[in-house]
């Protein structure tokens, strides 16, 4: 099963990507190359494994560690300039965007 | 080029620069100003994305005070007291996926080429609390993503042993200054093989720890449940005095460990690992490593091993004999398949972590656009390089619906069998696992540029210590290739939290051969 232009420009739309006519193709040859790669999992006998999301699970208890419920000390306004600093464009603490409703 | 080797590269270890440093022989000040200097003639390798000799001097003042002032204990151990300052002036450098206040955060991408972090990642700061200086940030694969250093926004990476070859990747900055000695250490990370990888094709030792002992805290993301941090240097015991360091909880990465089996993991379990270790060997007289089980998997010694990296990690495995360790045959069979789940998970997960650059925040953002749609989507792909494009569009694939069974959990499942193989072996045939890092040693820059899956498959002998989130190290065994010799490492797998006695092991190789003194001469 090969991944079409359509599955091409899907992708690119899911991933936010932008892809020129030309990007598109070599997108496309680049991305059935990788999938003949990755295809090659489905001959592995997987019946009755449990997918695994962290490397320890098998070794130890993996639990989601929770933070105790104390409030944190809030950002400084010395930090919090620092980190508004990094945005593109910025207003008054607020990070601006093209407007989104009318 | 005619630049003097930088001071430090008098000394053969931290410990004996440490000695120097604590008797005032040598102030962090003249460290550091002759490693800046060396870095600074050395700008053809490329290893180095930013240097701020401003930064980096007053480090090394602020050292030279704590020194005077008598803080740390002259010589003391690197598993000592939190207090001491077991680093203190040793000139150091990151990879920039690591973020720094001062110097540039880039992880190598155009997208992050303006990026000021307000912090320091927990490594930074731990390393900086040991004491050690920051020569700047290293030159690695866009977001860490590749394995020859030449997806960086920045320009590739040179192998300080053969000016035209990869120094591997994607921590190639970090093994390439190393080799090229312009700091005594470096960090890296190691998702599917980052730090091992280039520290095999430079001819430097690298470690990966077991994932989760080391925080990821202000390491830039690329695959979480595989994403780990380790360091590059000479040899072992230069490794042990950087990861005891680095190591340890931080309750600021949702993924570190609070305990190590039975022990707590904090600075100073590694190290006494290692010293035990150490007094176990020698308590066994002339055969050091007697009763030692190394497995070697066959898999590893297929059809795609060069000769010339086979015959050098057979002489390796013959040193290990040598001492006593006996050698047995093991089987990890599902080697192959470990690069199509390797590729599956880390994408997936690379797709969903960059999701973040959105041109919002932070990051690059198009000059110009429409709506708010194709400001993101604009700003992306002016900001990611195609290497990084390719994985995010791989891994939304796989995520996306109609294909997460398929490829996704499927990848997981492989995944469990691979961890399986491992435990197996663990279990009922082997101490410690050998075989080689790299099918090659070091391509030249620009091969494999038609075909984005032929740098992947050399990944093969690195992909499933990762997935299964083991310890693994590179060490230096001897050399290959056809032109100039280039290095071959040998690769040393643990079971979970072993790393200080594969360190111990790796010390033990290296009092007995020479390969990791081999320096490469200035082109």
């Amino acid at each position: 099963m090969a991944i079409t232009e359509q599955d091409v420009a899907r992708i690119a739309r899911l991933a936010r990507i932008e892809l020129t006519p030309d990007g598109a193709a070599h997108a496309q040859a680049d991305l059935n190359r990788i999938l003949s790669l990755i295809q090659t999992l489905q001959s592995v006998d997987t019946a009755g494994i449990e997918p695994m999301a962290h490397p320890l699970a098998a070794h130890q208890d993996i639990s989601l560690r929770l933070r105790a419920d104390i409030a944190a000390p809030a950002s400084t306004g010395e930090e919090r300039k620092a980190l508004m600093a990094n945005a593109p464009a910025q207003s008054g603490g607020l990070f601006l965007v093209p407007t989104v409703i009318e | 080029m005619s630049s003097r080797l930088p001071l430090h590269t008098e000394f053969d270890s931290i410990a004996a620069l440490r000695a120097a440093m604590a008797e005032r022989r040598v102030s962090a000040r003249e460290v550091a100003a002759s490693a800046l200097a060396a870095a600074q003639a050395r700008s053809d390798l490329n290893a180095f994305l930013h240097i701020d000799p401003e930064l980096t001097l007053a480090q090394a003042d602020e050292t030279d005070r704590q020194l005077a002032a008598g803080t740390p204990a002259a010589g003391s151990p690197a598993a000592g007291s939190p207090a001491a300052m077991p680093l203190a002036g040793i000139p150091i450098a990151h990879k920039d996926v690591f973020v720094t206040r001062g110097w540039r955060s880039t992880a190598a991408s155009k997208m992050l080429a303006d990026y000021a972090s307000p912090f320091d990642a927990t490594v930074v700061a731990r390393l900086r609390q040991a004491g050690a200086v920051s020569l700047g940030k290293l030159n690695c694969d866009e977001f860490a993503m590749g394995s020859g250093n030449e997806n960086s926004a920045f320009g590739p990476v040179l192998n300080p042993w053969d000016a035209s070859a990869v120094p591997g990747g994607s921590s190639g900055g970090s093994a390439a200054a190393v080799a090229a000695g312009l700091v005594v250490a470096a960090t890296g990370t190691d998702t599917g093989g980052s730090v091992r990888q280039p520290a095999a094709l430079c001819g430097v030792s690298g470690i990966k720890p077991t994932y989760g002992t080391v925080s990821r805290y202000g390491m830039i993301a690329y695959g979480s449940s595989l994403d780990q941090a380790g360091p590059i240097a000479r040899h072992a015991r230069d490794l042990l005095e950087l990861l005891d360091p680095m190591s340890g909880f931080d309750p600021r990465d949702s993924t570190s460990l609070e305990r190590c089996d039975g022990a707590l993991n904090a600075p100073g379990r590694i190290g006494a690992d290692f010293a035990a270790s150490l007094r176990s060997q020698e308590a066994a007289g002339s055969q050091p490593l007697k009763g030692l089980r190394i497995g070697v998997p066959r898999e590893f010694f297929g059809a795609g091993l060069a000769a010339d990296v086979a015959s050098a990690v057979e002489s390796a495995l013959q040193v290990f004999e040598s001492l006593g360790a006996v050698r047995v045959d093991i089987s990890l069979p599902r080697t192959e398949f470990s690069i199509p789940a390797y590729y599956v998970i880390a994408l997936a997960e690379a797709s969903s972590n960059l999701s973040r650059y959105d041109g919002v925040r932070y990051g690059h953002r198009a000059a110009r656009y429409g709506d708010l749609a194709e400001m993101t989507s604009r700003s992306r792909t002016e900001g990611f390089g195609p290497e990084v494009l390719r994985r995010i569009m791989v891994g939304t694939y796989v995520l996306s619906h109609g294909y997460y069974d398929a490829y996704y959990l499927q990848a997981q499942r492989v995944r469990r069998m691979i961890v399986n193989d491992f435990q197996q072996a663990y279990a009922h045939r082997c101490d410690v696992i050998m075989g080689p890092v790299t099918p090659g040693v070091a391509k030249q820059i620009g091969d494999n540029r038609d075909d984005p899956t032929a740098d992947w498959l050399a990944d093969i002998y690195t992909l499933g210590v990762s997935l299964a989130g083991l310890p693994a190290m590179s060490v230096p065994c001897g050399f290959g290739g056809g032109g100039r010799p280039l290095p071959v490492g040998l690769q040393i797998i643990g079971n979970y939290f072993t790393e200080g006695r594969l360190l111990a092991l790796a010390d033990r190789y290296q009092q007995a051969t020479d390969w990791h003194q081999r320096k490469p001469e200035q082109q």
